[in-house]
């Protein structure tokens, strides 16, 4: 539960959203993923530290670059996790379904 | 009938929309006579409503508490802020676990659409670490609406 908490506070910011939808298209270097912004290189290496902790990104050593993409298993845990969450709301709303089916219909000119 | 959506807004807002079969008139009720509201709100297999007291008044307060048998439980305290019939509920609740949880201030609105009705719930959070901690923890004790659609956003 604690990997999962921290991951959806790494979410809780833009930029960190911003890059992981960059990401999503492929890997990226930290200088690709400053681009788009008005930050910092540094600024975004921070950024990508809260994600790597998050275990929602990992990088790659190749020569000098290190390359950052999309941690599989992070993003696989979460979204597990929210498709839990949307089944027991689901559920609610399934027994709402039948609540409501079995409501008496409203009288016509009643306003209460 | 389309289903379910979650999605985030922002920082600190979490938006949940369904479509029901039913009016207005009858959903509103649902979700405020406190004879169907322990009918639905239950959240996963096997727990149950006991007490469900809901006051229905701008002003009013509810409490809803719930337990899944085996001695585990918790509960939701809230007011009602706004009480427009069959269109809009504005309320604030926490959950208390057995600490409250921050406030999280709620508008649900229920618009005709067709026949039936078009339902949101758009959930504000005090900040953007709330919604978080929120997110990862709602469930686990059955019952928070709260959830977020990452497709499109990974």
């Amino acid at each position: 539960m604690q990997i999962l908490d921290t991951a959806f506070s790494a979410l809780a910011d833009p930029t960190r959203r911003a890059i992981l939808a960059r990401l999503a298209q492929g890997e990226a270097t930290v200088m690709e993923l400053a681009e788009p912004f008005e930050i910092t290189q540094p600024a975004i290496s921070q950024h990508l530290k809260v994600l790597e902790d998050a275990g929602l990104i990992v990088r790659r050593v190749e020569g000098t670059r290190r390359p950052r993409r999309l941690a599989r298993a992070g993003i696989e845990a979460m979204d597990q996790w929210l498709a839990m969450l949307r089944k027991a709301l689901d559920k609610n709303y399934d027994r709402l379904d039948e609540v409501l089916a079995a409501m008496e219909p409203h009288r016509k000119g009643e306003t209460r | 009938m389309s289903k379910l959506t979650l999605t985030t807004e922002g920082d600190t807002h979490v938006v949940v929309t369904r479509r029901f079969a039913a009016p207005p008139e009858a959903v509103y009720r649902a979700h405020t006579d406190p004879q169907l509201i322990q009918k639905w709100l239950l959240g996963p297999e096997g727990w149950t409503m006991p007490v469900c007291i809901n006051e229905a008044k701008p002003g009013g307060k509810f409490r809803y508490e719930w337990t899944n048998g085996t001695g585990r439980g918790f509960y939701i305290t809230g007011e009602l802020l706004e009480l427009k019939p069959y269109r809009r509920i504005v309320h604030v609740e926490r959950m208390h676990l057995p600490d409250p949880t921050p406030d999280n201030h709620v508008e649900t609105r229920f618009d005709a659409d067709g026949a039936g009705t078009l339902m949101t719930m758009r959930m504000t959070l005090p900040d953007a670490q709330t919604r978080a901690a929120m997110l990862s923890t709602g469930m686990e004790h059955g019952m928070e609406a709260s959830y977020v659609r990452l497709e499109g956003m990974i």
